[in-house]
């Protein structure tokens, strides 16, 4: 039974990496940008949940009305101000600059809200829990594996049956004849940000319930997020999901042998997959 | 020339420190059909490349009914009415058949042009409007390419090299439906380098020799020996 707990705890947990993941899938698949700064992304709208639920006292999941929306259009603006003008046939300018974002962000959070660990605080959320066959879950948990299911429902949606999805898809296959149609690139990859960043949002608030978080822990973030859309493959959202869970599955059954062992057997189910299958279980794209 | 639906002067194209366009000077008018001919490399894709702006060409340079497009981006040029069959088809191979005309209409232009005008042109592609755009054969593809282009309703719209890598029987069935195509008041420019193909579909002929202008005049007047000329640089 302590086993069937850790594995539903990781998948549970599986889809907090999954939304920490779905933004940087989502990116890479319409421009080819690895951001290196989604991490410190996450850790900012966490922040920005901060500051709206002290300033307001509103929950901290009605506080996503605002930090969605916040992050979005910081997403557009980022995406039209800077990471346009890096993006070209080379992979190294926008992986420079959004390493030097993630520099700067964290320093401004540290400038802005020190380092001291920071908590949302949710109420009861944080420690209601139920029953169910034997097991006993959080609601928080099961909340946010509900909430990762929709979210990447939703972006499937947006992707494969709107007009919006149609012309990521169009631009991320051949930029120069997406163009031909009518698409201004640099505005569709805008759109792209802000959609991811609103993701973002969602991803961070929750972890800001979840965990106590500081300016520092952004890499951390990133790196669970890039092993989930590694293992998932690139490009593919439900992959992502299933990386996310893969992954925490892997975490919790690697606590429960020894609890020192948490994140190394993450990274450790990370590298084993990357051995066997370099493309990812669900790879999207053939290369 | 006012008249002039399209008009080039004196258009240059650099790829880099590269030039492939001296100083073209062209017009086409409505409801016109042009040929564009010569040999490889002579600068007919760059010109297609410039005229659609997805090559910078200098303010002043090309002009569409009048308003100076030279320094506009691709997109704003096509939601102007000029449309591209691009050489290869260059499909997008993540679309459906369907999805790849429907972004045709992305740019919203009014016109006879929809989704089922263009089926009624091309049955087979409603037929296999959910598949993968790219498990097409090479002529259906190029059915694709072209109703993806109608869709735009545009003005003008330019064919590049369109039988390229075709069957020789598919070709003649595409070059059968380009009178209803361009039939209904579009002007067209026809890039080819078949040039019996092209001078039977048009009404006027522009050469193209290492980037310039070496003949113009009408499809069913110029000369063989003009052509020949023309087209190799040859005496």
């Amino acid at each position: 039974m302590d086993w069937l707990n850790a594995v539903v705890q990781g998948t549970l947990l599986g889809g907090l990496y999954a939304l920490f993941a779905a933004g940087l899938s989502l990116i890479f698949g319409v421009m080819r940008l690895v951001n290196i700064a989604h991490g410190d992304l996450i850790v900012l709208a966490a922040y920005l949940g901060l500051t709206v639920t002290t300033a307001t006292g509103m929950h901290p999941l009605l506080a996503l009305v605002l930090v969605v929306p916040v992050m979005a259009a910081i997403g557009y603006a980022l995406q039209r101000g800077l990471l346009n003008q890096t993006l070209g046939d080379d992979l190294l300018p926008p992986l420079l600059v959004t390493f030097g974002l993630s520099v700067i962000i964290q320093n401004a959070l540290l400038e802005g809200y020190t380092a001291d660990p920071q908590k949302l605080s949710a109420g009861a959320l944080e420690t209601a829990s139920f029953g169910l066959g034997g097991l006993t879950l959080g609601v928080l948990p099961a909340l946010t594996f509900a909430i990762a299911v929709v979210v990447i429902w939703g972006l499937q949606r947006v992707f494969y049956h709107t007009p919006l999805g149609r012309a990521f898809r169009a631009v991320s296959d051949n930029q120069d004849i997406a163009q031909l149609m009518g698409l201004n690139r640099r505005h569709i990859f805008g759109l792209a940000m802000a959609l991811a960043l609103a993701v973002t949002a969602v991803a961070g608030i929750l972890l800001g319930i979840r965990t106590s978080f500081d300016p520092s822990i952004g890499g951390g973030r990133l790196i669970f997020g890039f092993e989930a859309v590694i293992i998932g493959g690139l490009g593919n959202l439900w992959g992502t999901l299933a990386g996310g869970v893969i992954l925490g599955v892997a975490q919790t059954v690697g606590a429960k042998i020894d609890p020192g062992w948490q994140i190394l057997s993450g990274h450790i189910a990370f590298l084993i997959i990357l051995a066997v299958r370099p493309n990812g279980l669900f790879p999207r794209i053939s290369a | 020339m006012p008249d002039a639906l399209l008009n080039m002067t004196g258009l240059d194209a650099h790829y880099g420190d590269f030039q492939a366009l001296y100083g073209v000077d062209m017009h086409i008018d409505a409801g016109e059909v042009l040929a564009i001919i010569g040999a490889n490399g002579a600068g007919k894709t760059t010109l297609m490349r410039a005229i659609t702006g997805l090559l910078k060409s200098g303010p002043g340079q090309i002009s569409h009914s009048g308003v100076d497009i030279g320094g506009l981006r691709a997109d704003e040029i096509a939601m102007r009415g000029i449309a591209m069959v691009p050489e290869g088809r260059q499909l997008f191979p993540s679309l459906s058949v369907k999805e790849n005309l429907m972004i045709g209409a992305q740019v919203g232009r009014n016109g006879p042009w929809s989704l089922d005008a263009v089926y009624d042109l091309f049955p087979i592609l409603e037929e296999r409007r959910d598949q993968q755009s790219t498990s097409l054969s090479g002529g259906q593809q190029q059915m694709v390419a072209i109703g993806r282009a109608l869709m735009a309703n545009p003005d003008l719209i330019l064919f590049d090299e369109i039988s390229l890598g075709l069957a020789p029987v598919i070709i003649k069935d595409i070059y059968k439906a380009l009178p209803g195509i361009i039939g209904q008041g579009m002007s067209a420019i026809i890039v080819e380098q078949d040039i019996t193909k092209a001078l039977s579909v048009s009404s006027r002929v522009y050469c193209l020799q290492e980037g310039r202008v070496s003949l113009e005049g009408g499809s069913d007047t110029v000369s063989r020996e003009d052509i020949s000329r023309a087209y190799f640089g040859i005496e």
